[in-house]
């Protein structure tokens, strides 16, 4: 009766095995992050790079297969996820668009660039466009203050933006992935 | 070791800073890179350079202005032989440059990465480091790719790993990418993060130089602060001292944003006036635009304003009114930017950062945040002013964890002060004066009103017709 109860409370524990989520390409690189560090769970944020940069963003299940490829507590995995702007815990579009919204692009009037890009492509903070294209996030200072206002888009970063020319910038992303899809 | 040649160097940081192409490795050998390492490496012991470093008057450029060569002397240093010494020590450059309006460190690292990895490899000489790490903001992607280069060019000309140069000294140099958090450029926080944790800052003491990095010695120094280690070495404590007008030594890179006629970033003697900066490298405010006050380094220093213009920018003179040299980049408010509106942006920026390990910050700034806004809005209490002096109190030194709440308060604190009126006219008047669609949708709400109370009239009037 005692065992019944408890077994029943029990918590279910999910358990990925690295070798047959990841890929091989992820477990190398990885491996060559825990190489630099004293520690395996010391490569954890690098390991939740690599994974997102192969698969845009971090599931459930790849943290789980990380945390098991790192020998780390889930928890403390998930308490390094969240603590960063730049690892997406939520599916992206193809191009994740961080406009700076700090006193630099403030003063220089960045509203304005966010309305016009909001506009563009009917969406707000934290959505992603219908066609899987675009996500829209906000970015603290990305240290261009003396071309403020500024943007970041994947690696690229755009500068001196008005509504007109983040909107162009955005056209000509848009046009770039359908001439990557057709090829 | 002076080197008479040098002397007249006066821009030694960026003399060789190039955005479009930076030096590779033979284009800054030519330049006469890697020449201060060999003097360190074969012409001093590491507590000579820690007394050349000392001497030199060098202070941390990341915000601190502590001493480097005070910071180093708290690192342990062993005998070979001894059995006590720890199995590594740790030298970190903070590359995490996340301060709003700051934009120095970029330039450092984009524009000569060989000067950075140069430096760290005389740092860690002098604390005994065999480990080093640059511990970069996760948004410089150009940087990354540039500093591995220069990484992986030194190591191929055997300025790193085992045995440099044919030295006893061993340095392995690698380049840790972190992920947008600005907390990280906290010392302890940083530490944190490279050890794999999520990034709240370490109670102190033990400070890093005793136990840092994996519970190892370590040192943390800021980008601008190492890459003057070269340039001191090669040309001498005299030159590094000659290069500023007042007590602090050597130049600093001073940079301005807001709506200035040219922003940008200088490397100009230590304590240039704020008034130099602003006006002959920045070129005054735009066109139709009037001053109204500045950060003097970063967003969380405090508001100065046209009076304090003529302040030399060191450490000493900036703190003597009121405020922090921080990292030297001024954030520029003109007239027709809102002083209120401006605040909540900075608030916002550090309610958003705080790790929210403490109370005071983690409670503490969105609060703030809550009462700015609704005083930008038109709904503010003339209560609030109360309420915002009070968290300037609750967040204050000695109250919190770490330093983020304190300089949260800087900006605000100041901005009570020097921007009163404007506080009051929000309150007063129920809308901000700087937002023309605020003043218009006010225009409009009480000419509304008044046609309501003209129909109403008129109805009246109907009615006893």
């Amino acid at each position: 009766m005692m065992n019944k109860e408890l077994a029943m409370n029990s918590i279910d524990t999910v358990t990925i095995d690295y070798q047959t989520y990841l890929s091989a390409a992820e477990i190398a690189a990885i491996e060559h992050e825990v190489s630099i560090m004293e520690t395996r769970d010391a490569a954890g944020i690098e390991a939740l790079k690599v994974v997102q940069a192969h698969r845009g963003w971090i599931s459930d299940d790849s943290l789980f297969a990380i945390s098991d490829l790192l020998a780390m507590p889930i928890a403390q995995l998930e308490g390094v996820a969240t603590f960063y702007n730049l690892i997406y815990r939520q599916p992206v579009g193809q191009y994740v668009i961080h406009v700076c919204d700090s006193i630099a692009c403030h003063l220089m009037g960045y509203e304005a660039v966010l309305i016009a890009i909001k506009q563009h492509l009917a969406i707000d903070y934290g959505q992603t466009t219908a066609d899987g294209k675009f996500t829209l996030l906000s970015n603290a200072c990305l240290g261009c203050c003396d071309k403020a206002p500024a943007m970041m888009v994947g690696t690229e970063h755009y500068q001196n933006l008005t509504p007109a020319s983040a909107v162009a910038v955005l056209a000509q992303l848009a046009a770039k992935g359908e001439a990557d899809d057709c090829s | 070791m002076t080197v008479a040649k040098f002397n007249t160097v006066i821009t030694p940081l960026t003399q060789w800073v190039n955005l479009q192409q930076p030096l590779d490795f033979t284009a800054y050998c030519q330049v006469g890179g890697y020449q201060a390492a060999k003097i360190a490496l074969t012409e001093y012991q590491a507590h000579e350079v820690l007394e050349i470093v000392k001497n030199s008057g060098l202070k941390g450029r990341g915000g601190a202005g502590f001493p480097t060569g005070m910071k180093w002397s708290f690192v342990p240093m062993y005998a070979p032989e001894d059995k006590n010494a720890p199995d590594n020590k740790y030298l970190i450059a903070n590359a995490d440059e996340m301060e709003p309006g700051t934009f120095k460190d970029r330039l450092l690292l984009e524009g000569a990465p060989h000067q950075l990895v140069e430096a760290m490899i005389i740092a860690a000489y002098t604390i005994g480091a065999n480990k080093a790490y640059i511990f970069l903001r996760g948004e410089y992607h150009l940087a990354a790719k540039r500093l591995q280069q220069a990484i992986d060019e030194a190591y191929q000309h055997q300025w790193l790993g085992d045995n440099i140069q044919g030295s006893q000294f061993s340095l392995n140099l690698y380049l840790h990418c972190s992920a947008g958090r600005y907390i990280c450029g906290e010392e302890t926080a940083l530490i944190n993060a490279l050890e794999g944790k999520r990034a709240n800052p370490r109670a102190k003491p033990p400070f890093p130089q005793v136990s840092g990095l994996f519970g190892k010695p370590t040192i943390v120094n800021n980008v601008e602060t190492l890459c003057n280690l070269p340039h001191i070495l090669k040309n001498g404590i005299d030159w590094f001292q000659g290069l500023a007008p007042n007590s602090d030594a050597g130049t600093k890179i001073y940079g301005a944003c807001g709506r200035v006629k040219k922003p940008g970033l200088w490397e100009l003697p230590m304590g240039v006036t704020l008034r130099e900066v602003l006006y002959q490298h920045a070129g005054g405010m735009q066109a139709g635009l009037a001053f109204r006050g500045l950060l003097p380094g970063g967003a969380s220093t405090d508001f100065l304003v046209a009076e304090h213009l003529d302040t030399p920018m060191d450490y000493d003179s900036i703190a003597k009114v009121g405020s922090r040299l921080g990292t030297g980049g001024l954030i520029v408010l003109d007239d027709k930017n809102c002083p209120v509106a401006m605040v909540l942006n900075l608030m916002r920026f550090f309610a958003q950062e705080s790790c929210g390990y403490c109370t005071p910050c983690r409670d503490g700034t969105p609060w703030a945040v809550e009462v700015l806004a609704r005083i930008e809005q038109g709904q503010g209490r003339i209560q609030d002013l109360d309420t915002l002096s009070k968290l300037c109190d609750f967040m204050w030194i000695g109250k919190t964890h770490c330093a983020l709440a304190p300089g949260a308060v800087e900006p605000l604190r100041s901005a009570l002060k020097y921007f009163h009126d404007d506080f009051l006219q929000h309150i007063e008047h129920g809308c901000c004066h700087y937002n023309p669609s605020a003043i218009a949708k006010r225009r409009q709400v009480a000419q509304s009103s008044v046609q309501a109370v003209t129909t109403s009239s008129n109805m009246t009037g109907s009615a006893n017709e």
